[in-house]
C-alpha cells in the first residue's frame, strides 16, 4: 500500500464497484430511515438516496457517466422487473376481471390527462420545445418514456429526471390527498397512483395496501403500453 | 432462482426481439409481461408446463423479490438531475410546478374515471 490515500481514491473512483457500492448503500439507509418513520410520505427513499447520491458526485466531481458505470446494473433491472409484474396481475387475476371495464376507463382517460396537462402547462410557461416533449411521457416507467423521448427526437436524460421526479411527487401526495378526498376504493386509489406515478408510486401503493399494490401494478403497466402508443399522437 | 431469473430475462428477450423485429412501437418489457402471463395462465390449463421455474412457487417468489425493491431501481436515473444542473437553475422551479401539479389532476382524474365506471357498471349489472 503506498502511503498516498489520493491514489487510492483515484482508483476505486472510477470502478463501477465503488458507484454500486454508493447507490445500494445509500439506499439502504433511506430506505431503513423511511421504515423508521412508519413509511411516512416525506421519508420517501428515492427522494433521499437521489439527492445524496448527487450531492456526494458533486462534491467529489465524479461524472455522472462514471458514476453510472456502476449504477447500470440497478438502472438494468428496471426491465426485468417489468416482466416480474406478470406475477401480481396472475395471482389476482379474478379481482382484475371483475374490475376490468372500470380500469379501461381509467387508463385511456387518466393516461391523455396526464400527457396533455403536462404540454399544455409547460407550454403556456414559455419553456423550450425540446423540454415540453421531454416532459410529454413523465408518467411512465423510466425505461419506456426515454425510448418514447428518444423517439420523439427530445431529451432522454431530462426525461428520466422529469419522470423521477413525477414518481416521488406522486407517492409523496397520493395517501394525503385520497384521504382527503374520502375515497377509500383502494382498486381507485392504486390504479390513480400506478398510472400517475409508475413504479415509484406502485412501490408506495404496496406500502400502504396490497391490493391498491396490484392495481397500481397494472395501471403501470397499461399505461407505459397505452403511452408509448398515444404521446406520438397526441403531441405534434 | 437462476432458472427462474433466466425466465424473466427469456420473456424480456422474447418481447425485445418481437418488438425490434417487427417495428412495433412498444416498449420490449411489457411484451415480455403479457408473455410471461400467458405462460402462467397455459400453465394451470397444461400439466405438461407446469416444471422448471414454470411448477408452482418457482417463478413468483423471484418475481416477488424484485418487485418488493422496485423504487431502488429509479436511484441511477434520478441522479441524473446532475448532468442537468444548467437546466434546473434556469427553469427548475417551473418544471417543477408544473409536475406537480400535473400529477394531481391526474391522479384525480384518474380515480374519479375509476369510480364513476365501476359505479354505472355496478347499476348496470343490479337492473338487467
Amino acid at each position: 500500500m503506498s502511503g498516498n490515500p489520493f491514489a487510492l481514491w483515484v482508483y476505486l473512483s472510477q470502478t463501477p464497484l465503488l458507484w454500486l457500492t454508493v447507490t445500494l448503500l445509500v439506499y439502504a439507509i433511506t430506505d431503513a430511515v423511511s421504515q423508521a418513520t412508519h413509511r411516512h410520505p416525506l421519508a420517501n427513499p428515492v427522494l433521499h438516496a437521489m439527492w445524496i447520491i448527487a450531492a456526494f458526485l458533486l462534491l467529489t466531481g465524479t461524472s455522472y457517466t462514471t458514476y453510472f458505470g456502476g449504477a447500470q446494473f440497478v438502472h438494468f433491472l428496471l426491465g426485468p422487473a417489468t416482466v416480474a409484474l406478470a406475477v401480481p396481475l396472475y395471482e389476482n387475476r379474478k379481482v382484475v376481471i371483475s374490475a376490468i371495464l372500470p380500469m379501461i376507463a381509467a387508463l385511456v382517460v387518466g393516461c391523455a390527462t396526464a400527457i396533455v396537462s403536462v404540454v399544455l402547462l409547460a407550454e403556456a410557461a414559455g419553456l423550450p420545445r425540446t423540454v415540453v416533449l421531454s416532459l410529454a411521457p413523465k408518467s411512465v416507467t423510466a425505461g419506456v418514456a426515454m425510448g418514447v423521448s428518444e423517439s420523439l427526437g427530445a431529451d432522454p436524460s431530462l426525461t428520466a429526471v422529469a419522470v423521477v421526479l413525477t414518481g416521488i411527487m406522486g407517492a409523496i401526495i397520493v395517501t394525503p390527498l385520497m384521504n382527503r378526498m374520502g375515497i377509500t376504493d383502494f382498486r381507485a386509489r392504486g390504479f390513480a397512483v400506478g398510472l400517475a406515478s409508475h413504479g415509484i408510486g406502485t412501490a408506495r401503493a404496496f406500502q400502504v395496501d396490497a391490493v391498491a399494490g396490484v392495481f397500481a401494478g397494472i395501471a403501470m403497466s397499461l399505461n407505459a403500453l397505452v403511452t408509448s402508443l398515444l404521446v406520438p399522437l397526441l403531441v405534434r | 432462482m437462476i432458472a427462474s431469473l433466466s425466465l424473466v430475462l427469456l420473456c424480456q428477450l422474447a418481447g425485445e426481439v418481437f418488438v425490434r423485429g417487427l417495428g412495433v412501437p412498444m416498449p420490449g418489457p411489457v411484451v415480455g409481461l403479457v408473455l410471461l402471463l400467458l405462460l402462467l395462465l397455459a400453465r394451470d390449463r397444461f400439466a405438461v408446463l407446469a416444471r422448471g421455474p414454470l411448477r408452482q412457487d418457482g417463478v413468483e417468489p423471484v418475481a416477488k423479490n424484485m418487485l418488493a425493491h422496485l423504487s431502488l431501481l429509479f436511484v441511477p436515473a434520478g441522479v441524473g438531475v446532475v448532468q442537468k444542473l444548467d437546466l434546473v437553475a434556469e427553469h427548475g422551479f417551473v418544471i417543477f410546478a408544473i409536475l406537480a401539479v400535473s400529477v394531481v389532476i391526474t391522479l384525480l382524474v384518474t380515480v374519479v374515471t375509476f369510480l364513476i365506471a365501476s359505479r354505472l357498471m355496478a347499476r348496470g349489472q343490479g337492473a338487467p
